[in-house]
């Protein structure tokens, strides 16, 4: 997504510098091919919509908001879900199966004892072995690092988070790590597909196998037998603790990365992190027959009760990720308007909200948002 | 004892970098005597930077002698590995030792070595203490945070399996002994070196026994130190504050394998592995200061090598055995060489030699 809308960005900054127009000009979507639908598919589509807990109804509050704006051609049912419930509920399960596509906020995990993730479960129950998010610097948004666009593609069922633990004796506890050569396949199946359709040049497989050498090293096999089917795209494997340090030194080498679970959980924060905050990163989960998209990565930190009550959340990753979802459901102008109403807001920098250092509340930020769209 | 430790809590914080109370080692008496330290120079670039630390610790007439250790080149039925039962013994005698980088080869069927020194010698915390070094500047200024990580089990207990053709499953093992330990040195630490917040890092809302027992060996041990803040973050929280906003973190202490990432991640916050001290203590009082990385075959021999994590990691090596002054001279003069600029090796922006660098420093001491 990033991709194609960077060196629009880029053309039409560079035509405009030498002109100082105003800002709004700059920014306006410009979609040189035209898309052919058929008849028929701009009726209405169903989404599934689970607010979630803590900042999650409010960051959905204003995706439900800037669709309704742009008459984008999506309905949302709402379903409520907490997590401290046992299990999701068979109605909402039945919901996604039925519309395919789902859009949620955060969900709280507990901590310690009793009930398992429910972003979890809901990951496994659906089978969505695919989790994305996308880490690229915004245009205004100052960070440290310049030049980052990354991918993370990390395999989500499996790995370090099959739950399978035990306690042998007291005091001596066990957890199962498991990795399937079935599960690698498909996850390096997908990080090489999705290379492919978005034009990346380079996929590079992250691991620890020179410690774990027959779980990361089962990981590895299957990420070759798939790059040999690519020969178009480069691959090279690195080393998740040498990654990190990479990745803070120097990102710009990295473009899509593919990791088993636990890995991809650190290194998709840490390359959110460098680009701008868990806050603006856009993500999802995906399967062979389903979608949820959420907030990029970190989807089990719904904020603390002070950003909820002064509704300060950041909106930004969840509208970014509707956009992706609005492209899935093939309303790719849609997407493009508000990607871009969202980029120029960033840019502006005039509502901003405290984790990218300004001011606003969610609802000042959803209304700058409305505001710009054409 | 006393006038020792009140020098120690006034020096400021970069200059300590490891601790040796009463508690956690045998009091070394004072003695002219040489003291005799293991050394093993590694592969790769190793002799040519352990060369480089023995001209500077002869410069600064430090009391060292070395004992030196090759790693073998058949595997020992004793230790599985490539290392010899005699090198083990002989740090277990001594007490104290320096490790320079050694290779682990990925995939192949024996015990890597680092572990198995760790296995053997009951290794069982590493202390990397990260700070932003003057002089040489990255992209993050205000880095001061140490580091402590679990180091015999956790995820890199080594116990793998096939079940079936095309499943694979590997163990994490949490044991409460080895949880209170390393949180017991943390907190032991941070009260030895004046720091006031010591945070575990978990993922203990999915690996809820495992990572949910560490927690709990932690809030024991916090409850003995009550004048230490103690706070619990997740780790993916953990990864992106430190890349946000380092500043934030005091004493880190953690399970084997986020540590692992999280150690190396704060060493690319400041500059790089190639100058990061690291020291991995054991039971007993036993020191082993190591270089974190790696062997770089490919500069191997050129004398292009940069030898200040094996200097800085050899200073650590002195505070354990309290030779404070020599270790003061010897980390000014690498921190003076660093932010003169002049003498600067390759891997930071430099075109010195691995001779002009250590010659530099010992002009510096």
């Amino acid at each position: 997504m990033a991709k194609r809308s960077v060196p629009l960005l880029k053309q039409l900054l560079s035509s405009s510098a030498a002109v100082s127009s105003s800002c709004s000009s700059r920014f306006t979507s410009h979609r040189s091919v035209t898309y052919m639908p058929r008849p028929g598919d701009g009726s209405p589509r169903a989404v599934t919509l689970i607010p979630g807990d803590g900042i999650g109804p409010l960051v959905t509050g204003a995706v439900e908001q800037v669709m309704e704006a742009m008459h984008a051609p999506v309905y949302f049912e709402r379903y409520d879900v907490h997590g401290d419930m046992p299990k999701v509920p068979q109605e909402v399960i039945d919901s996604i199966k039925k519309n395919k596509v789902c859009l949620k906020g955060g969900l709280a995990t507990p901590m310690g004892g009793g009930v398992s993730s429910l972003n979890v479960q809901l990951r496994k129950q659906l089978d969505l072995y695919a989790s994305l998010v996308n880490c690229f610097n915004l245009p205004g948004l100052p960070t440290r690092h310049e030049n980052v666009d990354i991918v993370v593609i990390r395999e989500n069922t499996e790995g370090e988070y099959a739950g399978l633990e035990h306690e042998v004796v007291p005091g001596v506890v066990e957890s199962l790590k498991v990795i399937t050569k079935f599960c690698s396949e498909r996850i390096a199946k997908y990080a090489f597909e999705y290379a492919y359709l978005n034009n990346r040049r380079k996929v590079t497989a992250v691991h620890k196998a020179n410690i774990m050498k027959l779980a990361d090293g089962l990981f590895l096999e299957s990420c070759r037998e798939v790059a040999t089917k690519y020969p178009g795209i480069k691959y090279n494997e690195i080393i998740v603790d040498n990654c990190c340090m990479q990745l803070v030194s120097k990102p710009e080498q990295f473009d899509v990365m593919v990791t088993p679970n636990l890995y991809g959980n650190l290194v998709a924060n840490t390359a959110a992190g460098i680009a701008g905050g868990t806050g603006v990163m856009p993500g999802g989960n995906v399967g062979a027959d389903h979608a949820v998209f959420e907030q990029g990565a970190s989807a089990g930190n719904v904020g603390n009760e002070k950003v909820t009550e002064q509704k300060k959340a950041n909106p930004v990753a969840l509208l970014l990720s509707s956009a992706m979802m609005l492209r899935h459901l093939q309303f790719p102008s849609f997407a493009d308007r508000l990607e871009t109403a969202v980029k120029h807001v960033i840019f502006e920098g005039k509502h901003r909200t405290k984790d990218l250092g300004g001011n606003s509340t969610t609802q000042e930020v959803v209304d700058a948002v409305i505001a710009t769209l054409d | 004892m006393a006038f020792q430790l009140l020098r120690r809590a006034l020096t400021s914080r970069p200059d300590q970098i490891i601790s040796s109370p009463s508690a956690f080692s045998a009091v070394r008496a004072f003695s002219s005597a040489p003291i005799t330290a293991t050394l093993f120079p590694g592969d790769g670039i190793g002799p040519e930077i352990a060369e480089a630390v023995k001209q500077i610790f002869r410069e600064a007439e430090v009391p060292i002698e070395w004992e030196e250790h090759y790693v073998g080149t058949e595997v020992d039925p004793r230790t599985q590995s490539f290392l010899t039962w005699e090198s083990l013994e002989s740090v277990r005698r001594n007490r104290v030792g320096l490790k320079g980088p050694m290779a682990t080869p990925i995939g192949k069927g024996h015990r890597s070595l680092n572990l198995t020194l760790r296995k053997e010698l009951n290794l069982y915390a590493n202390v990397r203490p990260c700070y932003s070094l003057p002089g040489y500047k990255t992209l993050y200024d205000d880095v001061n945070l140490i580091t402590i990580r679990e180091n015999t089990e956790g995820e890199y207990s080594g116990l793998e399996h096939q079940v079936v053709r095309g499943v694979v499953e590997s163990l994490k093992i949490i044991t409460r002994q080895a949880s209170l330990r390393v949180a017991e040195y943390a907190f032991h630490y941070a009260k030895a070196h004046g720091r006031e917040r010591v945070s575990a890092i978990h993922k203990a809302n999915i690996m809820q026994k495992t990572d949910g027992l560490f927690l709990k060996c932690c809030r024991e041990v916090a409850e003995k130190y009550p004048e230490i803040t103690y706070e619990e973050v997740v780790i993916d929280n953990c990864c992106m504050m430190l890349v946000k906003n380092p500043a934030l973190f005091d004493v880190l202490v953690m399970p084997n394998l986020y540590g692992d990432i999280i150690s190396d991640l704060c060493a690319g916050l400041i500059g790089g592995l190639g100058l990061t001290p690291s020291c991995n203590i054991g039971e007993g009082g036993i020191a082993l200061a190591e270089a974190v990385h790696g062997s770089a075959p490919d500069i191997a021999g050129k004398n292009l090598a940069n030898p200040t994590a094996l200097l800085l990691s050899g200073v650590s090596m002195l505070r354990h055995l309290e030779l404070h002054d020599k270790a003061d001279r010897i980390q000014n003069a690498v921190l003076d060489t660093i932010a003169e600029g002049k003498y600067r090796t390759a891997d930071l922006g430099g075109k010195s030699t691995t001779s002009d660098f250590t010659k530099a420093i010992c002009d510096h001491l």
